[in-house]
C-alpha cells in the first residue's frame, strides 16, 4: 500500500515534469528516477529530526539529471505542496507520527523540505551553469588559440620561405618604393637591406631594357594587368650587371584596388652565358673558328625569308684541290693545320655583307649578301684564289694549295635557298672537272642538260613500270628481192615532260645506271610477244625479230634464263629471235658472255654482231664465236651514198662481205637511204639491208600492213 | 585584402553558432550571450522550439539504442555539435560498453569542447571536418583508429542535413557516404521541415540566415530521397516523436514537432 502510493506519486511527478526540461531518459527510466527521489522526500518528511541535506540533494539531483528548466522546479514544488503531506501520513513512522496531513508540524516540515529542495536546485543549477560557461569559454579560447597558433605557424612558414628562398623576392608599393626584400634578392643585387629600401623600382631601369617591360610595369601599377614576366638586366650595387627572369605580380585589397606589388627574380646570368656559348658552338666550326654549315643555313634562311624585290645574292663554293693527298701523305695533323691556315686567309674576306664559313672537310663557302652583279663575285673569287696562291707554312714545310670555286650569283627572288646551294655545288664540280685551280660560273644551259640526264636516269625504273616505253620495228630487207626478212626492235620513250625520246637519248644513261638490264629484258619480252603474233599470222613468211643486247646485259648471269623464259612464255620459235651484240661486248677476259652465247646459239637463237667495222673488226676472232650475222655500221653506207662512191669504202665493204661469207656469216648493211647505196651493196654481195630507203622504224600495225602487202620494199624489185 | 587561402580561419565568437544555440534550446549553458539572444528570439517566434529539440534528442536516443540493438557498434555522428546530456557515445556505450563513436563537426569551439569532454574515453573521438568532405573524414587518423570500414557502421545525420543547402548537392554527398558504408550499415536522419508548421518555418529560416549555418527546410518527399539506396526501417519517415516511441504518451499532436525522422538500412 505504501509502495503503491509512492509509485503513484512518482508517476504523477514524472508526468508533471515531462517536457519541462531536456533529459536523456525514456518514460520508464524517468518514473524510476522519480521514485528514487520520492523515497527520499517521504523519508525526509517523516524523519524525527529534519535533515536539510536530503531535500537539498534532491534539488541537486534534478539538476544533475539535466532538469535544468525551471518549470521542472516549479512543477516539483507544486507536487510536494499538494501531495507529499498525504503520502507522509500514509507512510507514518514509529517515532514521529502525525495522523493528519494538515498537521501544522507536517505542514511546516513540508515547507522546509520545499525550501531546502529549491535551495539545493538553485545551488546546483548555478554550479552547473558556471561550470558549463567556464567549459564553453575555455573551449572558445582553446579553439581561438589553436586557430591563432595555426595562423602563426602558417605565417612562420611563409616568413621562412621568404627568408630562405633561393629566388629573390621583393615587395614594393605602387609608387615603386621598396617595402621588403628577402636575403636572396639582396645577395643577388649586392645591397644591404637598409640601402635597398632606399631604392625605387623606377630607378632600376637598364638601358637595354625592352620598352615592353616598362610598359607592362606601368600597366601593372595602374591595376590594368595582374602580372607580367620578362627577362631583364639589373645593375648590382658594385656596377656589375645580372640577367634575371623577372615576374611581377600585383596584389589587390579586399575591394580589388591595387595595393602593392611583389617581384620574383631569378638570376639567369649563368644560364644565359651558357646559352650564348652553346649557341656559338652550335654555329661555329671548332677547328677553324669559322661559322659552320648551320650558320650558313640560318643566314640564307633569313635572306630567303623576306626576299626584297631587287635583292641579289652571291655564293662562292670553295674546295681545296688535292686536300685528301695532303691528309694521306702528311697526316691529319698537317691537314688540320692547313685547314686552319686556309681558314685564316679566307676569314679576311668576311665583312658586313660577306660571311665566310666552313661547310665541312675542305669545303668553304662565302656568302655575298646584296651582291651587285656577277662581276663582283667573280672578282671576289679571283681575290680568294690569289690569296691562296701564296705558299702556306705548315709544320716547318711550305705547302702550295689551290682551290676550285663554284660561283652562283642571282636575284634572291628568282631562286630558292636549296636551288642556290645546289647550283653552287654543281658549279664547284664543273670547276673541278674543268681542270681545278679555277672558278666556274654557273651556266643554266650546261646545268639543264645535266639535269635532264640526271632526271631521265633517275626516273627510268619508274617509267618502265608506268609503261612509258614502247617498241617500234624497222624491217631488214633481203637485197636480192626486197622482201622483209626480219625486223629490228627499237625502243622509244614517251616521256611525260620531254616528249618522245629516241634510244640515243637514254640507252647510254640506262647502261650507266644499270637500268638497261631491266629495260632490255622488257624490250626482249615485248619484241618476242610481237614476233609470236607475226609467226601465227604469217607462218613461214613471218619475220625474225632482232633485239639489241647491251654489254651489261650480256654480263648478267640471268640472260640465258631470261631468254628461255620469254621464248617459253611467248611460244616464239628460237630461230625467229636474233640478238644483236656489239663487237666490244665480246672483247673481254670473262668467259660468262661466251658461254651464254654458245648456249643461246645451241637453242637456235640467231646472234648478230652490230655496228661491225667500228671497233677492232677482229674477223679471225669471230671465227671462234657462235655468230650468224654481221651488221655493217651505218658509216660504210655513207661512203657508198653518192653516185660516185669512195673506192676505199667500196673495197673495205667488199672485203668484209667476202670474209664474212667465208666464215659462213650473212651480212646486213645499216643506214641505207638511197637506191644507189642499195645497188652498190647488192653488187658487193651484201645479203640484206636496213634503212629509211625501205622503211622507218614503225608501229607493229604498220609492219603488219607491209607484211600483208607481200611486196618488195625500196621502190625497186630489181 | 581577403584572407589568403593558406591562412586558417579565425575563430569567430561574435556571431551565434548553430551548435551553441541548439545547446541553449536544450537547457544547456554551453553558450554565449550572442547565442542566447538569437535562441530567445527564435523561441519568441516559435515557442515549441525547445520541445522540438527535445523530441529530436529523444529520437537520437531511440535510434542509437535501435542501432546497437541491431548489432551496430561503430557510429559516425555527423554534425554532433556541443556535447550535452545523452550524448551518442553515452547512450551507445550504456547499451554496449565496446561501442565506438566518432563525432564530426566543423565548429572549432564545439570540437574543442567535445575533445575536452571525451578526454579519457578511448572509444570516442571527434574529427573537425566539413561533412561534405567524406574522404578527409575517413582518412583522419582519429576516425581511422575507431572505425573499421570492413564492417557495417551507423551514420547519424541528426538535425544536420537542413544545414546543407541544395547548392551543396546533399544527394551527392549522401551518395559518397553510401559508397563507403558496407551493406547492413544504417543511416539515421532527422530533418527540419515546413510541412508540420508552414506558418513558422519562414521566419525561422530567416533567423538562421544570420548564423554561419543557415537552414534549408525540406518536404517529406525531399527528405525521403536522401535515403536512396537504403531501406527505411519501420515506421518509415515520420514526425520526430512517432519514430518507435517509448510510450504512447509522447504522441500528442506529433505535427507540432515539424521535423521528420527515419532510419535506413544499406541494401
Amino acid at each position: 500500500m505504501t509502495l503503491a502510493g509512492r509509485e503513484a506519486f512518482a508517476r504523477q511527478w514524472a508526468g508533471a515534469v515531462t517536457g519541462t526540461s531536456y533529459v536523456s531518459l525514456d518514460s520508464d527510466e524517468l518514473v524510476g528516477h522519480m521514485l528514487a527521489l520520492t523515497h527520499l522526500l517521504v523519508d525526509s518528511a517523516v524523519a524525527v529530526d529534519f535533515d536539510p541535506s536530503i531535500p537539498r540533494r534532491i534539488g541537486a539531483d534534478l539538476v544533475a539529471a539535466h532538469f535544468t528548466g525551471t518549470e521542472t522546479l516549479s512543477e516539483s514544488l507544486a507536487m510536494i505542496a499538494e501531495r507529499l503531506g498525504a503520502l507522509a501520513v500514509e507512510s507514518g513512522h514509529a517515532d514521529w507520527h502525525c495522523a493528519d496531513r494538515r498537521c501544522p508540524v507536517l505542514t511546516a516540515r513540508i515547507a522546509r523540505i520545499s525550501g531546502k529542495l529549491a535551495a539545493g536546485y538553485a545551488d546546483a543549477l548555478r554550479e552547473r551553469t558556471l561550470n558549463e560557461q567556464e567549459a564553453i569559454y575555455r573551449a572558445g579560447l582553446l579553439a581561438r588559440k589553436q586557430a591563432e597558433q595555426a595562423l602563426a605557424d602558417s605565417e612562420a612558414r611563409f616568413r621562412a620561405m621568404f627568408t630562405e628562398a633561393a629566388i629573390g623576392i621583393g615587395i614594393g608599393d605602387l609608387d615603386g618604393r621598396i617595402v621588403e626584400a628577402n636575403p636572396a634578392l639582396l645577395r643577388m643585387l649586392r645591397y644591404s637591406a637598409a640601402e635597398f629600401k632606399k631604392l625605387n623600382v623606377n630607378a632600376m631601369m637598364h638601358p637595354d631594357d625592352a620598352a615592353s617591360v616598362w610598359q607592362a610595369y606601368s600597366e601593372l601599377v595602374r591595376g590594368e594587368r595582374d602580372h607580367f614576366r620578362a627577362e631583364k638586366r639589373f645593375y648590382r650595387s658594385d656596377g656589375g650587371e645580372i640577367w634575371t627572369h623577372l615576374t611581377v605580380s600585383l596584389v589587390r585589397d579586399e575591394d580589388g584596388a591595387p595595393s602593392y606589388q611583389v617581384a620574383l627574380l631569378e638570376d639567369v646570368t649563368e644560364r644565359r652565358k651558357l646559352q650564348a656559348r652553346l649557341e656559338y658552338q652550335a654555329y661555329h666550326d671548332p677547328l677553324t673558328g669559322l661559322p659552320n654549315r648551320a650558320l650558313v643555313s640560318d643566314r640564307l634562311s633569313r635572306v630567303f625569308a623576306a626576299p626584297a624585290a631587287a635583292r641579289r645574292i652571291g655564293l662562292c663554293y670553295l674546295d681545296l684541290d688535292g686536300f685528301k693527298a695532303v691528309n694521306d701523305s702528311l697526316g691529319h695533323d698537317v691537314g688540320d693545320q692547313l685547314l686552319i691556315a686556309v681558314a685564316s686567309r679566307l676569314a679576311l674576306f668576311s665583312g658586313p655583307r660577306q660571311t665566310v664559313a666552313r661547310m665541312g672537310g675542305d669545303e668553304f663557302v662565302i656568302i655575298v649578301e646584296d651582291s651587285r652583279n656577277e662581276d663582283e663575285v667573280i672578282a671576289l673569287a679571283n681575290d680568294v684564289l690569289s690569296a691562296l696562291a701564296e705558299p702556306i707554312q705548315v709544320g716547318g714545310q711550305e705547302l702550295t694549295v689551290t682551290a676550285s670555286i663554284g660561283i652562283v650569283e642571282r636575284p634572291v627572288a628568282a631562286t630558292s635557298q636549296a636551288d642556290l646551294v645546289q647550283a653552287a655545288d654543281i658549279t664547284l664540280y664543273w670547276a673541278k672537272s674543268d681542270g681545278k685551280s679555277r672558278y666556274a660560273m654557273f651556266d643554266p644551259n650546261r646545268n639543264e642538260s645535266q639535269v635532264t640526264r640526271f632526271t631521265l636516269s633517275a626516273t627510268m625504273p619508274a617509267a618502265i613500270e608506268r609503261d612509258e616505253f614502247f617498241v617500234e620495228y624497222q624491217p631488214l630487207v633481203r637485197l636480192d628481192d626486197g622482201m622483209i626478212l626480219g625486223v629490228e626492235a627499237l625502243v622509244r620513250w614517251q616521256h611525260p615532260s620531254y616528249g618522245l625520246l629516241d634510244p640515243e637519248r637514254f640507252i647510254s644513261l640506262a647502261e650507266e645506271s644499270g637500268s638497261i638490264v631491266h629495260l632490255g629484258r622488257w624490250v626482249l619480252a615485248r619484241a618476242c610477244e610481237q614476233a609470236r603474233i607475226w609467226q601465227d599470222a604469217f607462218g613461214e613468211a613471218a619475220p625474225f625479230v632482232s633485239v639489241n643486247v647491251a654489254p651489261r646485259q650480256l654480263h648478267e648471269p640471268g640472260l640465258v634464263a631470261d631468254v628461255v623464259a620469254i621464248l617459253t612464255s611467248t611460244g616464239l620459235e628460237p630461230g625467229r629471235l636474233q640478238l644483236e651484240l656489239t663487237e666490244q661486248a665480246l672483247m673481254g677476259e670473262e668467259t660468262g658472255p661466251l658461254e651464254a652465247l654458245t648456249k643461246l646459239c645451241g637453242m637456235g637463237v640467231r646472234i648478230a654482231i652490230d655496228d661491225f667495222g667500228t671497233g677492232y673488226s677482229n674477223l679471225p676472232y669471230l671465227r671462234s664465236l657462235p655468230v650468224h650475222e654481221l651488221k655493217l655500221a651505218g658509216s660504210f653506207a655513207v661512203g657508198l651514198r653518192s653516185a660516185d662512191p669512195d673506192p676505199v669504202d667500196e673495197r673495205i665493204v667488199a672485203t668484209l662481205v667476202n670474209l664474212a661469207h667465208a666464215l659462213q656469216l650473212t651480212v646486213t648493211a645499216e643506214g641505207v637511204e638511197t637506191a644507189a647505196q642499195r645497188d652498190r651493196l647488192r653488187a658487193l654481195g651484201c645479203d640484206s639491208a636496213q634503212g629509211w630507203l625501205f622503211a622507218r622504224p614503225s608501229a607493229p600495225e604498220e609492219i603488219d600492213v607491209l607484211l600483208r602487202a607481200d611486196a618488195p620494199l625500196g621502190g625497186s624489185g630489181s | 585584402m581577403t584572407r589568403p587561402s593558406w591562412a586558417p580561419d579565425a575563430v569567430d565568437l561574435d556571431h551565434p553558432s548553430g551548435a551553441r544555440v541548439y545547446d541553449y534550446y536544450l537547457g544547456g549553458s554551453h553558450n554565449f550571450a550572442v547565442d542566447r539572444r538569437m535562441a530567445r528570439q527564435a523561441i519568441e517566434l516559435w515557442p515549441d522550439l525547445p520541445q522540438i529539440m527535445q523530441a529530436n534528442r529523444g529520437f537520437l536516443r531511440r535510434a542509437v539504442r535501435y542501432l546497437v540493438g541491431q548489432g551496430i557498434t561503430q557510429l559516425l555522428d555527423i554534425g554532433s555539435g556541443i556535447p550535452t546530456e545523452g550524448n551518442v557515445h553515452q547512450v551507445a556505450q550504456a547499451a554496449c560498453p565496446d561501442a565506438r563513436v566518432v563525432y564530426v563537426d566543423i565548429d572549432p569551439v564545439a570540437v574543442a569542447h567535445s575533445r575536452a569532454i571525451l578526454a579519457g574515453n578511448d572509444n570516442a573521438d571527434i574529427v573537425q571536418a566539413d561533412m561534405a568532405d567524406v574522404d578527409s573524414i575517413l582518412r583522419d587518423p582519429r576516425a581511422a583508429r575507431l572505425i573499421d570500414r570492413s564492417k557495417p557502421i551507423g551514420v547519424l545525420m541528426v538535425a544536420m542535413l537542413h544545414f546543407v543547402p541544395d547548392s551543396a548537392e546533399p544527394a551527392k554527398i549522401l551518395r559518397r557516404y553510401r559508397q563507403m558504408m558496407r551493406p547492413g550499415s544504417y543511416l539515421v536522419v532527422s530533418h527540419a521541415s515546413y510541412e508540420g508548421r508552414p506558418d513558422q518555418a519562414g521566419s525561422h529560416t530567416e533567423l538562421y540566415e544570420r548564423t554561419p549555418t543557415p537552414m534549408t527546410m525540406r518536404s517529406q518527399a525531399e527528405i525521403e530521397s536522401f535515403f536512396t539506396g537504403f531501406d527505411l526501417v519501420e515506421p518509415g519517415l515520420v514526425f520526430l516523436p512517432q519514430w518507435r516511441p517509448d510510450s504512447d504518451a509522447e504522441l500528442d499532436q506529433p505535427e507540432r514537432f515539424t521535423g521528420y525522422a527515419g532510419v535506413g538500412r544499406r541494401e
